[in-house]
């Protein structure tokens, strides 16, 4: 199982009036096929940690590879093709482009990456979406489609690209019980039949307790890094 | 860049009320620059025009621009010479056949010959000051600002030949006289003819319409006592800018006073430059106006999209995307309103061209706004608009993207 992301040292520091550590001296390593939730109390770093994984923002010192590729000497322009093609972001709310619709949305990554033919686009997008249960709502625009199927549009989004690695800020946080069971559903299914990573930040334990590996945050630093019994299930 | 353009199409057509607004915005902007530039810079030509119009653009006259020396000041370095009164001079231009022939071969115009007598014109005891100017009715008609501004009668009356005289109304007024009277002119040199008035003419210039009467030249003569003698030539030139050349090369040859239009206007065109930079300030101020209401509706609409471009730039879009993208989309705005806007400064102009108005002050001529039908206007407005509008998508849109986009999303939640 090689390493998708190894971070060493990892620090964050806001340079505001008063200097705000966000993230301190993170370690850690995150493989293929894994489903990890970083839990924590708010303020914690959680999704400070998240944005600089998915190279968003850029971390104060410590070192970080992603893919094996070391992010610190890359240019923007580097940077968000990696996000395009290692990378799927999903996040609280479910930041969809409001002109366009599901599948529009779906297809932009793909277009920017411009790896298959339009009509294979349009046909992955629709795929995507279906495997999703959201087959007949795929060219709603977002202000027709309930919270729970936005958010799933987003994380069909995220999967546009079959990136190898998914990262989930909160991606049940605005959502109701039921549709935030199914999106977790989904994002499990990600991880078991994808054969994809996701790493999600929840401040849900329930949630987090049927993951397979939890990482805890507090003011900033790892405080646990466990793996769980449910991994043992399968 | 398919991609971006596609994408810019879709916010811009996805916002259709947002949209409207802003191209409404870059059109009032763009169709008022124009209205604007069209009647300032129609009034500045409609001035000109009637100043340049209703005077010759080169006069020669009889005169001398300096007093004429005395041989023995020519010949000898220290002279003194006192108590000298000048022979007395009989007044005209020297040989004016020949002058008029000379200019026949070379000037880009028309130009006629004229004698201009100080005089009075009577009628049953009135009596009105005259300038009486002599003229040959047939290259009269290129130069004259009165060919085509006759009350009552006609200019072609004069060319019948024998006694007939034509004046300004004001001066028919004055004395009390309508066509086809019998006036009486007196020379200063005391003579006196009867002439039979067969037309009258309104310039609007007061001093012309009050002051003036036109005989044929031989009638003048008569008068003045000075057979054969020319003392004015008025040449109206194709291009009045040549004026001056014109002018220098008359005087040049002939050694008489040839005054250009410029030269004789110099105050007005003083004023002129004035007004010029009135005109070129008020429709800068206007363009810059309407190039800040550009600027205002598409850079709001540019910061309502920081949030799309923070979702862009997490999706994998670089900065340089995001900045081509609103951009575009302001150049797009621009286009639109700007083809509106020529559609509203054309309407606009073709409007402000059919206002009509009397003017009070002597309640009787029907005026039109003077209007310059400009293409250069219509470029230089859109042109305006079109830059206003890609700063303003340019300049948030550059920000937003520069902006880590960590920092709008938590912004967002």
């Amino acid at each position: 199982m090689s390493a998708l992301i190894e971070a060493e040292n990892l620090t964050r520091v806001l340079h505001e009036t008063v200097p705000v550590t966000l993230v301190m001296d993170v370690s850690l390593t995150i493989g293929e096929n894994e489903f990890i939730a970083v839990t924590g109390p708010s303020g914690s770093g959680k999704s400070s940690l998240l944005y600089l994984l998915g190279l968003l923002d850029r971390p104060t010192s410590g070192t970080l590879r992603v893919g094996g590729r070391d992010a610190e000497p890359m240019g923007e322009g580097e940077r968000a093709g990696m996000r395009l093609s290692m990378l799927g972001f999903v996040f609280q709310f479910h930041f969809l482009l409001p002109e366009f619709s599901a599948r529009e949305n779906v297809e932009i990554p793909m277009r920017k990456l411009g790896r298959l033919s339009r009509p294979k686009m349009r046909a992955r997008a629709a795929e995507i979406l279906e495997s999703l249960g959201l087959e007949g709502h795929i060219d709603k625009r977002p202000d027709q489609l309930s919270g729970g199927q936005r958010q799933r549009v987003a994380v069909a989004r995220a999967l546009a690209n079959d990136p190898p690695l998914i990262l989930a800020d909160e991606p049940t946080g605005s959502l109701d019980t039921k549709s935030s069971e199914q999106v977790f559903r989904i994002l499990e299914a990600v991880v078991r039949e994808r054969g994809k990573t996701v790493v999600a930040v929840t401040h849900d334990l329930d949630l987090a307790a049927r993951m397979d590996r939890r990482i805890h945050l507090v003011d900033g630093k790892i405080e646990a890094d466990e793996s769980l019994a449910s991994a043992e299930k399968h | 860049m398919q991609l971006i353009l596609e994408i810019a199409f879709t916010h811009i057509a996805g916002r259709g009320r947002q949209t409207l607004v802003a191209i409404i915005g870059v059109a009032v902007g763009v169709g008022f620059s124009i209205a604007m530039a069209a009647l300032m810079e129609g009034g500045q030509d409609d001035f000109v025009e009637q100043l340049v119009n209703t005077m010759p653009h080169v006069e020669v006259t009889d005169e001398e621009r300096s007093a004429r020396r005395q041989p023995a000041e020519a010949i000898f370095a220290v002279t003194e010479i006192s108590g000298l009164r000048p022979r007395e001079d009989r007044r005209g231009i020297i040989n004016p056949t020949a002058a008029l022939a000379w200019l026949g071969g070379w000037v880009p115009g028309r130009f006629a010959p004229s004698l201009n007598a100080q005089g009075v014109v009577r009628f049953s005891g009135r009596e009105v000051g005259a300038a009486i100017v002599g003229i040959d009715p047939q290259s009269e008609r290129g130069v004259s600002p009165i060919v085509g501004e006759f009350v009552a009668g006609d200019f072609a009356a004069l060319t019948a030949g024998g006694n007939n005289i034509v004046i300004g109304d004001t001066m028919a007024e004055r004395l009390g006289a309508e066509l086809g009277d019998t006036v009486t002119a007196v020379s200063s040199q005391g003579l006196t003819r009867n002439f039979r008035i067969v037309g009258l003419f309104h310039t609007g210039t007061t001093a012309r319409d009050e002051g003036e009467a036109y005989v044929l030249l031989k009638n003048a003569q008569i008068l003045a006592e000075r057979p054969n003698a020319v003392n004015k030539i008025r040449i109206k030139l194709d291009d009045p800018n040549q004026a001056p050349a014109v002018a220098r090369r008359v005087e040049a040859e002939l050694g008489y006073k040839a005054e250009a239009w410029q030269e004789a206007n110099e105050a007005l065109l003083e004023a002129l430059v004035v007004r010029n930079v009135i005109m070129y300030t008020v429709v800068a101020a206007i363009m810059l106006v309407a190039g800040f209401g550009i600027f205002n509706i598409i850079s709001t609409i540019t910061h309502e999209k920081a949030r799309d471009i923070a979702i862009m730039k997490s999706l994998g879009f670089a900065e340089g995307d995001m900045r081509r993208l609103f951009l575009l989309e302001g150049v797009v705005i621009g286009l639109g309103g700007s083809a509106f806007g020529w559609a509203l400064g054309f309407g606009l102009v073709y409007a402000l061209s059919l206002v009509r108005f009397e003017l009070a002050a002597t309640g009787q001529e029907m005026t039109r706004l003077p209007i310059a039908w400009s293409l250069l206007h219509y470029l230089i407005a859109s042109g305006f608009a079109l830059a206003s509008a890609a700063v303003a998508g340019y300049l948030p849109a550059r920000r937003a993207a520069r902006q880590n986009p960590v920092d709008i999303i938590r912004g967002a939640t």
